[in-house]
Parts: C-alpha cells; sequence; structure tokens
C-alpha cells in the first residue's frame, strides 16, 4: 500500500506569540518552527503499518521553517521518501485551504491510496485539511481516525466519536485520513541518525504553481482579552483552607 | 542481605533437564535443576558467550566481559544500595541470557564510576554503558522520559526545553554587570560557561548571581555567550545519545571561535568533563576550570566578613571529584568562610556517593522508581543528615534541586542546601 503522509510546521509555542506590526499575522521573523503533533501521529500510525506488513512512505510537506528537519526525521524513522512542495512563499502564512490546493496539485501526479494527515493543527483547529483536499482530489474521506486496517481494495477505519464511541467503516480506496491518534507514542529517531539521514538521503523537490490565494483576506488579528486570572490564597493551611472551603460553597458546589 | 535496599531472591538460571553423558563409558547422569544439584556434576554449557560477543563489537563495550566475578563492584556501586545492581552482576545476567540492549538495567547506570575505581579488570561501565546504549537508541530503544529531554536538547540546546533567547535572563538579578559577548565582543580574559540548570532553574539561577558577584569582588575580567550558548551535552552523550553531543559541539566550537578569551570557566562538572576530557579528542583544546578552581587561589581577595556560624558536609560531585580528580578547590573554599565547620560524610572523596543524575540519571527519576527503593539523592541526604550538619554544600548544578527535594522527602527539611557559591557570596560583607 502507498502512503503519503502530509506534514505542516507551526509556530513553537515555547516562544510567545506576538502580532506582526500591520496586525494580519503573527511576527513569524522570531519564531521557531515545529512539526504538528498531530501530523506526527499520522506518520506514526503509518510507520507502524509499515512495520506490520508491506507500506511504502512518502512524507510531503511545503516548503516552510525548518521543515526539512521534520523530513529528515521521517526520513529517519523510517519514511521511504520525502517531497517538498515549492512555488510559494515559504515565510508567510499559508491558509489551510491553499495548503490543500498545493498538496492536491501534487498528488493528481502522483500515486497513493491513502493520505494521511493530523485530524487538526494549531492553525486549523477546524481540521479542514483532510476534508478539503479530499474533495479535490475526488475521494473518500474520514476525520477524527484512531486506527485504520487494510481491506484489499478498501480500507477500514476507526472512528473516535463524542462520548467514547468508536465508529467503524468501510472506505473504499484511495483516501484521506485526518488522524486523531496513533496506536503508540511517536517513536524515537535518535539525532545520530537524524544526521546520517541528512548526509545519505535526499528530500526531493517539487515547484508547484497552483495559482493565485483562495483564502480570503485578514484584516485583523489580536491576541484574546485576558479574563479571570488566578488567585494566591496566603496565611495558614487552616486559614486556606477556611477559604477554599467558602469559595466552594459560594460557587454552590457543596451543601450546607 | 544489604540494609536499604528491597532485595530479590536470586534468579536460579539452571536447565530444568539436563543429562550428561560421559564420552568414554557412554554413561549418563540426570544433573537436572534441582535442590541437590550442587552434589552433581554441573553443566557447564548452559551459557552462551554471544551476550558478551554483541557487547564486546561495540567501541567502548569491550571490558564487560573481562569480569572474572570478584564482586569488589557492587558494595561500592551507588544503584546496588538501593536495589541491584553492580557490574559484576550485570555481567553475570548478561550471561546467563540478559538482553542488555532491551533491559531497563541499561539505563540505570549513573556512570559514577566508583565501579572502575576499584575494579581489577578494569570493567568500565562509563564506557560499556553509553556504547549499548548508543546501540539502543539508534534502535529506538529509549525510556520516553528521556526521550523527551533528548528532543528538547536538539531543538533548543537545552534540557530544559527552555527559550534559548532567555538564556542570560538570569543576569538581570545579579546586582552587578554582566557582559554578553555578542553585544560586546572584545577580548575578556574568562569566559563564564554557565550551562543549563544555573541558566534556568531558579535555584541555579541564585547560584549564577551569587558567582557573578563574586566574581566581579575578585576583580576578575568576565563574560558570558547569552542566547548564544548551548549545552555542552556531556549528560546526553552517556545517556546514549553521542549523535547529539557531537552535533552540540559543532555549533558550540563554532560560537567559541568568533571570541577572544583565555580560559573558560563553568559551574558545571558534566559540561567541565566533556570540555576537558572529550573536546580534545576531536581536535578542540581550551583551558578549562571548574568554577571551584577558579576562586579557590583567588579566595584572599574576596572580603569574607560575615560569620556563618554553621556545620558544613560536601558533597562530592562525580564527574569532579572521582572523573576529574579535584577534591581539594571546593573544600579550601569551604574553609575560608569564617565560623563554618567542615564535616565530611563518611562516604567522601574518591567513594562519595552519587546524586543519581549523572549518565542521563537527571532525567530517568520516574523510570527508576520502578526499580529502587529511594532515590539515589535520599540516600545522599540522609547520609548527609545523620553527620549533624546544618547545611549541605554542593558544586554541580544538578544537586541543589535533586538535593532540597530529596530533603523534603526525607523529612530533613533542617538541612540546607545551597551552592559553594552562595555561601561564599553569604560570608561577604
Ligand atoms: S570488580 Fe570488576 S572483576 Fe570484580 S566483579 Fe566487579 S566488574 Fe567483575
Ligand atoms: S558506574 Fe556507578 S552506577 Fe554504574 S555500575 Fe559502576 S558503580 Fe554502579
Amino acid at each position: 500500500m502507498k502512503i503519503v503522509v502530509a506534514m505542516r510546521q507551526l509556530a513553537d509555542l515555547v516562544e510567545e506569540l506576538e502580532v506582526n506590526a500591520d496586525g494580519t499575522d503573527i511576527d513569524r521573523d522570531f519564531v521557531k518552527f515545529v512539526s504538528n503533533e498531530w501530523d506526527e501521529a499520522a506518520l506514526e500510525e503509518a510507520l507502524c503499518h509499515k512495520d506490520d506488513g508491506d507500506a511504502e512512505i512518502t512524507v510531503v510537506a511545503l516548503d516552510e521553517p525548518d521543515v526539512d528537519q521534520t523530513l529528515y526525521t521521517a526520513l529517519a524513522k523510517g519514511a521511504d521518501r520525502a517531497v517538498k512542495l515549492t512555488g510559494h512563499d515559504p515565510e508567510g502564512w499559508i491558509r489551510t485551504g491553499d495548503r490543500a490546493a498545493i498538496l492536491a496539485s501534487w498528488l493528481e501526479r502522483d500515486d497513493f491510496d491513502l493520505v494521511l494527515t493530523g485530524v487538526q493543527a494549531a492553525d486549523d483547529l477546524d481540521g479542514q485539511l483532510a476534508g478539503v483536499l479530499a474533495e479535490r482530489l475526488g475521494v473518500r474521506h474520514a476525520a477524527v481516525v484512531v486506527g485504520f486496517h487494510d481491506a484489499d481494495s478498501a480500507v477500514q477505519v476507526e472512528q473516535e466519536l463524542g462520548g467514547g464511541t468508536v465508529a467503524v467503516s468501510s472506505l473504499e480506496l484511495p483516501a484521506v485520513l485526518g488522524i486523531q491518534a496513533a496506536r503508540q507514542t511517536p517513536r524515537y529517531a535518535s539525532i545520530t541518525r537524524i544526521r546520517q539521514a541528512q548526509q545519505t538521503q535526499t528530500i526531493q523537490e517539487v515547484e508547484i504553481s497552483a495559482g493565485g490565494s483562495l483564502g480570503g483576506t485578514v484584516r485583523k488579528i489580536s491576541p484574546p482579552k485576558k479574563r479571570g486570572g488566578a488567585e494566591m490564597l496566603e496565611g495558614s493551611a487552616s486559614e486556606v483552607a477556611e477559604r477554599i472551603a467558602e469559595l466552594i460553597r459560594s460557587k454552590g458546589l457543596a451543601r450546607s | 542481605m544489604p540494609v536499604a535496599g528491597k532485595k530479590q531472591l536470586p534468579d536460579v538460571v539452571e536447565l530444568e533437564s539436563a543429562i550428561v553423558k560421559s564420552p568414554i563409558s557412554g554413561r549418563e547422569w540426570d544433573v537436572s535443576g534441582s535442590f541437590s544439584r550442587m552434589l552433581n556434576p554441573r553443566v557447564l554449557t548452559d551459557y552462551t558467550y554471544a551476550g558478551f560477543a554483541k557487547i564486546a563489537s561495540l567501541t567502548g563495550g569491550e571490558s564487560l566481559q573481562n569480569c572474572y566475578g570478584c564482586g569488589k563492584c557492587v558494595p561500592v556501586c551507588p544503584v546496588d544500595l538501593v536495589g541491584e545492581y553492580g557490574p559484576r552482576k550485570i555481567h553475570r545476567r548478561v550471561q546467563t541470557g540478559l538482553d542488555l540492549f532491551k533491559a531497563d538495567e541499561l539505563w540505570m547506570c549513573t556512570t559514577c564510576a566508583n565501579c572502575l575505581r576499584v575494579c581489577p579488570k578494569q570493567v568500565n561501565m562509563v564506557e560499556v554503558m553509553p556504547a549499548v546504549r548508543e546501540a539502543a537508541v539508534a534502535a529506538g530503544d529509549i525510556p520516553e522520559e528521556l526521550q523527551v529531554v533528548m528532543e528538547k536538547t536538539f531543538r533548543y540546546g537545552n534540557a530544559l526545553g527552555e527559550n534559548p533567547r532567555k538564556r542570560h535572563a538570569w543576569t538581570k538579578g545579579a546586582g552587578v554587570p554582566v557582559r554578553v559577548l555578542s553585544g560586546d565582543p572584545g577580548p575578556v580574559d574568562v569566559l563564564f560557561y554557565v550551562e543549563d540548570y544555573w541558566s534556568y532553574h531558579p535555584r541555579g539561577q541564585q547560584a549564577a548571581q551569587a558567582f557573578a558577584r563574586l566574581l566581579s569582588h575578585a576583580g576578575v575580567d568576565f563574560a558570558i555567550l547569552g542566547a548564544e550558548e548551548k549545552t555542552v551535552g556531556d549528560s546526553q552523550r552517556l545517556a546514549g545519545e553521542k549523535g547529539l553531543f557531537e552535533a552540540l559541539m559543532e555549533e558550540v566550537v563554532q560560537v567559541l571561535d568568533k571570541y577572544d578569551f583565555r580560559r573558560i570557566v563553568t559551574p558545571d562538572p558534566h559540561g567541565f568533563n566533556a570540555l576537558v576530557k572529550e573536546y580534545p579528542k576531536y581536535g578542540h583544546n581550551y583551558e578549562v576550570l571548574h568554577y571551584t578552581q577558579l576562586l579557590a587561589p583567588l579566595v584572599g581577595n574576596l572580603p569574607l566578613t560575615n560569620r556563618i556560624d554553621a556545620k558544613v558536609t560536601f558533597h562530592d560531585p562525580c564527574y569532579l571529584g572521582r572523573h576529574n580528580g579535584e577534591y581539594d578547590a571546593p573544600r579550601t573554599l569551604i574553609n575560608a568562610i569564617p565560623g563554618v565547620e567542615l564535616i565530611e560524610m563518611g562516604r567522601c572523596k574518591g567513594n562519595s556517593y552519587c546524586c543519581g543524575g549523572g549518565g542521563g540519571g537527571m532525567w530517568l527519576d520516574g523510570f527508576n522508581a520502578n526499580h529502587l527503593t529511594e532515590r539515589l539523592s535520599e540516600r545522599r541526604v540522609r547520609e548527609a543528615a545523620e553527620t549533624g550538619a546544618d547545611i549541605l554544600a554542593v558544586c554541580c548544578p544538578y544537586e541543589v534541586s535533586r538535593f532540597e527535594d530529596a530533603a523534603k522527602s526525607t523529612g530533613n527539611e533542617r538541612l540546607k542546601v545551597m551552592d559553594i557559591s552562595e555561601l561564599l557570596d553569604m560570608a561577604i560583607g
């Protein structure tokens, strides 16, 4: 089975994010970028399938800051091929719709059975990427997937629905899956292996001209207003306990 | 039966059914495992050399097979005191089929080198363990707690995963100017290599601030690298990530090459160890001092006029003492403080007990909790408290937080844990 894992880079929250001078994006100059953790789960699930049988894994990502490190790490973990799509502004904000368009125009030329990507990302909290991508490719789609199995020309997927319900359904291939979780925590690629991958493997670059942007224009973004906050209770243990009890009572959480 | 350990019954590794056949008479003896087996001929071919062969094929792994079972190493191994460990036990378990590459035992050695000090056969766990760990890590076998630290170190250049741009945030509270070379790149005498825990840990920052004040009192011309500094990563190397260590070294050397300094001074015995012993193997030679070595000859220049009337005991860091032979400089500093009475613990200097933080142990507390009756730091704090000391003095950035936690968890809050730089700073009038 040919599996493509689409990965994206996100601002690392170790730094405090700031809004840029004209108020239309985060200030990207001083931000470090890391790969989306749900995409890491998608990669891990693909690697588990490769461990179990014969999957061939291609990781694909758009050219974005520090993306090479993400791709080499995927190669070090066992992906067979890494592709970087260029032809857009790598420093700018890539909207989910544009991302789907760029990925789709590459995938149309490439051969695949399954595309896996993270069900969501910090800049795609609605989890649109997988769905829009499937629509553009004209293939089936499932979101919040927590596991899947091969079944000839179909794939059986498990989706996590609300309230702990898991739905099992069958999708004809090819298909796009938005991965919620892998069966295990993402594996470790030792730095030695990442460095070996950098020296011995190459990232294939493909230029895509996907045409103009589909998204609207952002007029203004701003950090959310601070609300509430924590109050530190001071005093002896019994005074603090008294205050806590009072608070619990005043909120109607306890009787008497 | 050792005092503190939860000792297990020995694993009996004998064949359940075994027949020995005489090649001459053809007669057979049944020597199957049984209570009276000791009285019968023993089957000596139960074990294969395979385990040792695999380990000995690694650079650094050669010496484990040399063990001849004398047992000297076990009572000095700090891990055995709170569990089941030591080179002899590891040797025996590998001989009887343990796959060290997959075993939890692989991660429990702190590379403290106390076994090497007494071993007549020079079985060197400080090389064996990192070599086997490196192979395990390459195969993806690494405890999760440690994996997180390796990833953070690779990404941010520090084990705590803190923002690299805030590396010199501690200087604000120092009360004396601290020159940062990137902003003021002229020649300097001492490059103060702060390392991770003095840069970011709140208790470490206090020690860093105290040390900056001491340097300024002693009239030392010093500067730091600030945001350009990354950890040397020696403990990451010993925990099996030599690749990470080498990647960091390339970056560290590149930054060091930009500046004109005479010597490097660091508070971290682990970084110190790597700069002194590992960097030269790659052709990078610097004059490096531990901070106690810089201060000891200058202690006369410090106005130590405040008395500290206290009994102080001192914990020798493995990587300053046993690994690099420095026992005197910290003691010179402690003894220079008026009012202080230095009391030694039973295990001190060459036989100092390990705090448990070396060789990756710093980041494996949760993992090791499944195997040890108590933390090494707790064992050590109890020993320090038994001397009747008021203060446990340390000079390794890992230790203040480890021992402070241990003092709380063992009910020895009375014992204050302080870095020597903080003690000196308090004594300055
Ligand atoms: S001291 Fe050396 S030779 Fe003796 S048991 Fe320990 S490792 Fe083996
Ligand atoms: S190096 Fe230290 S912890 Fe490791 S086996 Fe030797 S004595 Fe024990």
